[in-house]
Formats: structure tokens, C-alpha cells, sequence
């Protein structure tokens, strides 16, 4: 019975199994490489020199603090924009919008999605922060301000996409039997739609603010990339230095096998399990609509 | 009656301010957008000629064109299309068509999900890591476009599964009942319905591919080198990177020429953007299920 056909069969079937698979072994492999370059900077650098709030690395100071102060500070500054902005974009989008302006719309929003972000950065350089500096009167444009306008830029493209796919989720007759009730179409999009949809809206923030933690070369060019805790509000006028951009600005230079190259690793390992939990937390929720689960990856 | 008219008018009112106000982040949302590119149209077209996109940059970066930067860009987008397409193809095709409704395919999902997520710059730091220093390829096109391929897996495996999915189920009846086997079935029946699809993810993926900076950074970019690559085990320059590189390393970069590769980049990534949307709805209007 065993002819060439079948035997053929077998081995593409097996090829196939082995690609779906690749996704889990490159998660691993990923994981494994962050672990092995970046744990033994737990044996050079002791911990209470980790947990400092020096970033100086030719003085052998390694405290990864002010660069996590960095990343918190451009994120809340993105989420705070991107949020209401895209969510607010995904409402009109999906419950307002009349369908050939809904056709504009996103592929519009999709060339957002698709603009380097270097090119973003280029622009933060060569006007924005020229903008917000004479405008705001700031010593330097090249700051934490800067960074987060333009993250929330970056970020608003995954809110709108898969926010929108929540909201066109919810059940027609939903808005239907708000809208019968005497509901106008503002207390229905407020009281049933957006309530209907909240989980989709907050895997939608989640992955947004996803995204603006691990943006890289556009905070590393507009942020000013000074290592400084926050200490105060004034931060955002000021440049801060982001996770990201350090392993960025300093990879280049470091010899491989150095304690400086493994505490690059070690906040690579950082980055990698932030991104690990918000995708795990987001993607429980997706499992209730596949649909969202494939526009999320898009 | 008079009260609840005034009500109803109070409620109308609110509906029509809160949509005016939607419509208005709406716009504020959108504007930008047609901003940044035309203004890099604006500022970057008179810098583009025959010489800029031929040429080599000369005096320092300061003069001269871009050819190696592009030509770099282009051998990357092509590398990481011969390891992307077959593997996130195939995997496309398991999860959609093989793939049991257990643990492990939702294992696969997750990791799927998690290798969207990962941040670009760690994707350098793994590329790094692995390819360019404990397998040896050294700072060179095979390592970036290797990096490159398994940042841009999870677009192609997404959106390919996507449009395999939405081939109807009595398509794979009746070839099966003909005798199919079932990859007959899906090479002769399913793939070719899909291909469409699977195309736009394919370029939705290469275009995020060739706009990245972070994951070549330490894997395959050159700061300037005076010709053009000849093996994969070369490192080559790169569209993104060279656009970085002259905006924030070399002091007194003529802007035009700035712009002029900026516009370069953005024409090369929209372009492939264009083409993803405009197939996807070419095959949209042209399907007959």
C-alpha cells in the first residue's frame, strides 16, 4: 500500500507540523539567548549596584533604575495620548463613521502603522522638538515631551485596530434594543457598546502601551538619552534615557563578554518578560474572539 | 410634556456635542498623518535624482547618493523573504489545517502572540546573540536577515492563516470526496483560493521588515562602506539605518539630503503597503464565495 504518494504525504505533513512548532522553539530560543548572555550579570554586578540609580557604565555603575524611570515616563506620556485619541478614533470608526468614510479611515491609520519608525524619529529631530522648544521655552527639544507625543503616534494604530474589532464585535441587537428603548446613539455607544466591549478595549490599551515600551529607535533619537531618575513632573521637559535606547546607543560599543555586554542582555531579559506578561494577560482575553486574535498580529 | 421634550432635546444635544467631539480626535488623529508625509514629500523631492539614487555618498555622507543604503535594504527584504515565506507559510497551513483544538495549539498561539510582542531591539540583542557571535556568521546580511525573518513570522503566520481560514469548508469536501489526499487538497484547492491573502501578509511583513533599524543595528548594518556587498557573509548599509545614522551621528548633514532618504525609505515601505491593501481588495471584489 506504501506507494511514493503516501511517502511524499508523511514528510510534508511532517514539515508542516514542524513550522506550526517553530513558533514555540523561537519563543524559547529567544528566551534561552536573553538568559544565558544576561545572567551572569548577576555574578559581576551586585545587586545593590543594579538597583542603583546610576546608569554610568565606564565608572562600572550599573543601576538599571533611572532607565526604568525613563521607559515608565515616555509610556505613561504615550498611554495618556494614545489612549483617548484611539480609542476615541476606533468609536467614530466603528459605531459613527458612515461606511465609505470607514473605508478612508483604515487604511489611513494603516500608514501609521507602516511609517518607519526612524523616519518618525528623523522628524522629532529635525522639527517637533524644535517646535516644543521655542514654543514651551525649554532649554532642549530632546525630551521625554517629545518622545511621548510621537510613541503615542506609534501606539495609536494597534489601539485603533483592535479596539475597533472589539466594538464591531459587539451584537447588532445590542445597540438595537438600546436605540428602541429610546436611547440616542450617544448613551447607546456609552452605556451598552463600549461597557460590551470593554475587555477588547483593554487588551487594545494593553498592547498599545506594549508597544511604547519596547519603541526604540524613535525614543532613542528624540529623548536626549540622559540616564536621570524622575523625580518630579517637570521630567517630561526634561531628556530621559529608556531601556530600549540604552541597549541601542551602547550595544554597538561594548565588547562582547564584557560585564557591560551582559547588562545590556539583562535588560533585555527585562524588556522580554514586560512583553511576555502583557501579551499573556492580552491574550487570554483574545481567545474570545479569534477574529481579534489575527488582527491583533496584523 | 414640556419637561420631558426639554429632556429630550438635553439628551439630543449631548449626543450631537459628544459626536462632534469623536469626529474632532478623529481628525486630530488623521491630520498628522497627511502632515508627516507630505511634508517629507515636500522637503525631500528636490533632493531625489538619477545621482542621488545611483550614486555613493561622498564628502563625509554630506554629498552624493544613496545606492549602497538602498541596495542594502533591498538584499535584506529579499533575504528575510527566503526564510520568512516557507516557514510562516507552513505554519499558516498547520494551524489552519492540521492544527487539533488542544493545549499545544494554543501553546503555539501564545508564542505566536509573544513573538509580536517582543520589542525590535531585543530582537537585536537575540540576533546578536545567536547568529552573528555563537553561530559565527559575523555582522552580515545572512545574520540580519535571519533576525529579521523571525521578527516578521508572526505577521506572515497571522495573516496567511487568516485567509486560509476563510477558504469555505466544501471546497476541501469536494476534493477530498474526489479521491484528494489532503495535501492535495490543500495545494490544489485551498492554497491557491488563499494566495491572495497570503501575499498582502507576506508584504505587510517585509514592509515592517525593511522600514526596522533596531534588530540590524548590531547584526548587519554598516555606518558607510565603499561598495556593495558581494556575499550573504558581508554586512552591508541599509536604508533605515543610513536615514539614522546621517540625522544623528554626522554634524552638518545638508537637511535635503536627509529628507531625500527619508523620502527614499517612506516611498519603498508605503509602496509595499499600497500594493498589500490594493491586492487584498482586488481579490476581495473579485471573489466569487
Amino acid at each position: 500500500m506504501k506507494n511514493p504518494q503516501t511517502i511524499n504525504e508523511i514528510l510534508i505533513t511532517f514539515v508542516i507540523k514542524a513550522s506550526g512548532y517553530s513558533a514555540i522553539f523561537f519563543v524559547a530560543l529567544i528566551f534561552y539567548f536573553l538568559l544565558s548572555q544576561g545572567l551572569p550579570t548577576l555574578k559581576l554586578v551586585e545587586l545593590k549596584t543594579l538597583l542603583s540609580v546610576r546608569w554610568y557604565p565606564i565608572e562600572e555603575l550599573y543601576g538599571i533604575l533611572p532607565l526604568i524611570s525613563g521607559s515608565i515616563v515616555v509610556t505613561i506620556g504615550a498611554t495618556l495620548i494614545a489612549v483617548p485619541f484611539g480609542i476615541g478614533t476606533a468609536i467614530f470608526i466603528a459605531e459613527i463613521a458612515p461606511r465609505w468614510a470607514r473605508e478612508i479611515l483604515k487604511p489611513i491609520i494603516e500608514i501609521l502603522a507602516g511609517l518607519p519608525s526612524v523616519v518618525l524619529g528623523f522628524l522629532g529631530i529635525v522639527l517637533l522638538s524644535s517646535v516644543l522648544r521655542e514654543a514651551l521655552n525649554l532649554p532642549t527639544g530632546l525630551s521625554a515631551l517629545t518622545g511621548s507625543l510621537l510613541l503615542g503616534a506609534i501606539a495609536i494604530p494597534t489601539i485603533v485596530s483592535v479596539a475597533e474589532d472589539a466594538l464591531d464585535a459587539v451584537p447588532k441587537e445590542y445597540r438595537d434594543g438600546a436605540l428602541a428603548l429610546g436611547g440616542t446613539k450617544w448613551q447607546t455607544i456609552w452605556t451598552i457598546t463600549l461597557p460590551a466591549a470593554r475587555s477588547g478595549v483593554l487588551t487594545a490599551t494593553m498592547l498599545g502601551i506594549a508597544r511604547s515600551i519596547g519603541e526604540t529607535m524613535t525614543v532613542m533619537m528624540v529623548t536626549g538619552n540622559a540616564p536621570v531618575m524622575a523625580n518630579s513632573l517637570m521630567v517630561f521637559f526634561s531628556p530621559v534615557r529608556t531601556m530600549t535606547a540604552t541597549i541601542a546607543a551602547e550595544m554597538g560599543e561594548v565588547a562582547s563578554g564584557s560585564t557591560h555586554y551582559h547588562a545590556l542582555f539583562f535588560i533585555g531579559i527585562v524588556l522580554f518578560v514586560i512583553s511576555l506578561i502583557v501579551n499573556v494577560l492580552a491574550s487570554t482575553y483574545v481567545y474570545r474572539h479569534t477574529k481579534r486574535s489575527e488582527k491583533l498580529l496584523s | 410634556m414640556n419637561n420631558s421634550e426639554n429632556e429630550y432635546g438635553r439628551r439630543k444635544f449631548i449626543e450631537k456635542a459628544g459626536i462632534i467631539a469623536l469626529g474632532g480626535m478623529t481628525i486630530l488623529t488623521i491630520a498628522p498623518i497627511f502632515f508627516i508625509v507630505g511634508y517629507i514629500i515636500y522637503q525631500g523631492s528636490p533632493a531625489i535624482s538619477w545621482e542621488f539614487i545611483s550614486g555613493f555618498p561622498s564628502d563625509g555622507m554630506k554629498a552624493g547618493g544613496i545606492l549602497p543604503a538602498l541596495v542594502g535594504t533591498i538584499y535584506l527584504t529579499v533575504g528575510t523573504a527566503i526564510f520568512s515565506v516557507p516557514l510562516g507559510i507552513g505554519a499558516a497551513i498547520y494551524l489552519s489545517e492540521y492544527a487539533p483544538d488542544n493545549n499545544i495549539t494554543r501553546l503555539i498561539r501564545v508564542a505566536i502572540i509573544n513573538l509580536a510582542g517582543i520589542p525590535s531591539v531585543v530582537y537585536g540583542l537575540f540576533g546578536l546573540g545567536l547568529f552573528v557571535l555563537f553561530l559565527n556568521f559575523g555582522t552580515s546580511i545572512l545574520a540580519g536577515s535571519l533576525t529579521l525573518s523571525i521578527m516578521t513570522l508572526p505577521i506572515i503566520i497571522s495573516t496567511a492563516e487568516e485567509a486560509l481560514r476563510a477558504v469555505p469548508q466544501s471546497f476541501r469536501l469536494v476534493s477530498v470526496s474526489l479521491g484528494g489526499t489532503k495535501w492535495q487538497t490543500i495545494r490544489r484547492v485551498v492554497l491557491p483560493q488563499a494566495l491572495p491573502g497570503i501575499i498582502t501578509g507576506i508584504i505587510l511583513g517585509l514592509e515592517r521588515a525593511a522600514g526596522e533599524t533596531a534588530p540590524i543595528l548590531f547584526t548587519v548594518a554598516a555606518f558607510f562602506l565603499p561598495r556593495l556587498p558581494s556575499t550573504p557573509f558581508d554586512a552591508t548599509m541599509a536604508l533605515p539605518y543610513h536615514l539614522f545614522v546621517i540625522s544623528t551621528q554626522v554634524p552638518g548633514m545638508p537637511v535635503k539630503i536627509q529628507f531625500g532618504t527619508a523620502l527614499v525609505l517612506l516611498v519603498f515601505t508605503l509602496s509595499m503597503n499600497l500594493i498589500a491593501t490594493t491586492i487584498r481588495s482586488r481579490a476581495r471584489a473579485k471573489r466569487e464565495w
